[in-house]
């Protein structure tokens, strides 16, 4: 009995959006009578830090403080239609459709500073911090706070902006399959090493350390927040959680909350990353999505690095000390048969020929939406 | 059984309630009392979000039923925050990203504020232990540490402390 350690690599190239009948998202803009930008949606942020994302480029597309932005996404029902936040897409297409309804926001905060400044709108701009100036006469400006209650009380105007982004449907090549389905894609590798306890069957993970292509990332904070949130989690399917641990069977479900095993604090693994930027020709400021993708690679490199510590191969999830155990007896019993055999959870025919796979090698982990 | 009225103190506040036997004091500060920010993630003492403090102690409402509670001081989320800003460990969270979604916030940072009343410097192996039956599904529990850690240190004053928080990226959005 012994505790065995190994490494394991995977790779995951993950699509941005998805091919559902064009898959939109649209925005709308208005200033309030003080300044400030509502920034009116149907996506909802589900803690991945949407609203913040959002209006951090609405502010930088506008000019203005984010400060001065209010993220509305109140209702669904009333709100312009979003597919939804899903498919790590929000960033990437509600983003394209904030950036444009900003920019014609901004032209109709123009035009009304115009008025008021009496200078072409060409020779106008704004300076981020709640000022529109005239270019190179800095003593003529306005707040943006002046030009937005003038033009409800004294233009008669509308200082507000529409933006909708759609990718178009992809029809699939029938004979092939083919079909361009996502916005952009991005790009990881994990590395993790585990400890392989052959006695008790239990897994502990040391480390996850991944590196990260996600386009230029408009909060860095929040980023790294999905890419460790995802590894734990990515962790969590590996080796703990399933609604369905002997399906088809179904004995032994859990039947509620208490009953579904999940790690906590104390299985925490070292989790490191390093992000690369490499903008996407598509996106708002070049953005891509990281949010699903962080929770994939994960897996198949845990799975891969039980494989290179005790040279079993398993292809079903979650790899429980049970199957770990059941994997090394039938490994024992088939000791002379080959390099390696397969965990307990597999019945298939091929299985036996992916046991002798380099152990190191890159798997991928396919982006399951 | 017939209801009785139940009181107790409700952050610095005597509170009396009319419940039916059982009533739970999460049933109670939620629909009666409307203190949500005490959470109610599974009703079952299986995730934490809804840990509040009786006598100081951490417990989860969920699994209390009010009369329990009788004549003691209970303190939720509310109870703590202050009505300008935030309270220290508050801040500590939001310093460390050490939240998403934000349902178990309520619960960690009311566990946070027992663990530190009773050990004002706990080492990570403390925190850790301390967590164990709070459930949090988006931040993968280290940013929630670091918090602990980070909060600790503002309250000691032990600079060397914060070692293991992420960068000051107050400047951005
Ligand atoms: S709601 Fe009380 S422990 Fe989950
Ligand atoms: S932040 Fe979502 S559960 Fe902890």
């Amino acid at each position: 009995m012994a505790k065995l350690r190994g490494t394991g690599i995977a790779a995951v190239n993950y699509p941005t959006g998805m091919n559902l009948g064009g898959d939109p998202s649209q925005a709308l803009i208005h200033a309030t009578t003080s300044g400030s930008f509502v920034v009116t949606l149907s996506s909802s942020d589900l803690g991945q830090g949407l609203r913040t994302v959002i209006g951090q480029i609405a502010a930088e597309t506008l000019g203005v403080a984010a400060d001065e932005i209010v993220i509305d996404t109140a209702d669904t029902d009333t709100g312009p239609h979003c597919m939804g936040t899903f498919a790590s897409r929000a960033t990437h297409r509600v983003g394209n459709a904030v950036k444009a309804a900003a920019l014609e926001t901004r032209g109709a905060l123009l035009e009304v500073a115009a008025l008021e400044l009496g200078a072409p709108v060409d020779r106008l701009e704004l300076d981020g911090f709640g000022n529109v100036l005239v270019a190179g006469e800095p003593a003529r400006c306005a707040r943006v706070a002046d030009v937005a209650s003038k033009a409800q009380f004294q233009y008669g105007r509308t200082i507000s902006g529409r933006g909708a982004y759609m990718k178009p449907k992809s029809p699939v090549d029938p004979e092939t399959g083919a079909m361009d389905p996502d916005s952009t894609e991005a790009h990881a590798c994990t590395v993790a090493e585990v400890e392989v306890d052959t006695e008790t069957g239990q897994v502990a993970v040391l480390s996850i350390r991944s590196a990260y292509e996600v386009g230029r990332q408009v909060n860095p904070a929040l980023v790294r927040g999905q890419i460790v949130g995802g590894a734990f989690m990515g962790m969590s399917h590996a080796l703990y959680e399933t609604t369905e641990p002997y399906y088809p069977n179904p004995d032994h479900k859990p039947k509620d909350f208490s009953e579904y095993v999940m790690p906590g604090p104390a299985e925490l693994p070292e989790i490191d990353c390093v992000v690369l930027e490499v903008p996407s020709s598509t996106g708002p400021y070049g953005v891509k999505g990281v949010g699903e993708m962080t929770a994939n690679s994960p897996i198949p490199a845990i799975v891969n690095a039980i494989y290179h510590a005790c040279g079993v191969r398993f292809d079903d999830l979650p790899v429980t000390a049970e199957k770990i155990l059941r994997g090394l007896e039938s490994k024992r019993s088939a000791e002379g048969a080959g390099p390696g055999v397969t965990g307990s959870g597999s019945n298939r025919p091929d299985a036996a020929s992916n046991a002798g796979s380099d152990a190191s090698g890159t798997a991928d982990a396919a982006g399951g939406r | 059984m017939a209801s009785r009225i139940v009181s107790f103190e409700l952050c610095g506040r005597e509170v009396e309630v009319l419940v039916k036997p059982m009533t739970t004091l999460q049933f109670v500060l939620r629909n009666q009392l409307g203190y949500t920010g005490t959470k109610e993630g599974c009703r079952q003492g299986g995730c934490g979000s809804c840990t509040v403090l009786v006598d100081g102690e951490p417990m989860m409402s969920c699994l209390l039923p009010v009369e329990d509670v009788a004549g003691r001081r209970v303190t939720t989320i509310e109870g703590i925050t202050p009505v300008e800003g935030l309270a220290p460990i508050q801040q500590a969270f939001v310093d460390t990203n050490a939240f998403q979604c934000g349902y178990c916030t309520p619960g960690m940072v009311m566990l946070t504020t027992a663990l530190l009343d009773h050990n004002p410097a706990p080492s990570r192996e403390e925190a850790v232990e301390a967590l164990g039956g709070n459930v949090c599904r988006c931040t993968g529990y280290a940013p929630i540490i670091d918090a602990i850690e980070a909060a600790s240190a503002s309250a000691t004053g032990d600079a060397t402390r914060d070692a293991g928080v992420m960068p000051d990226r107050s400047g951005e959005r």
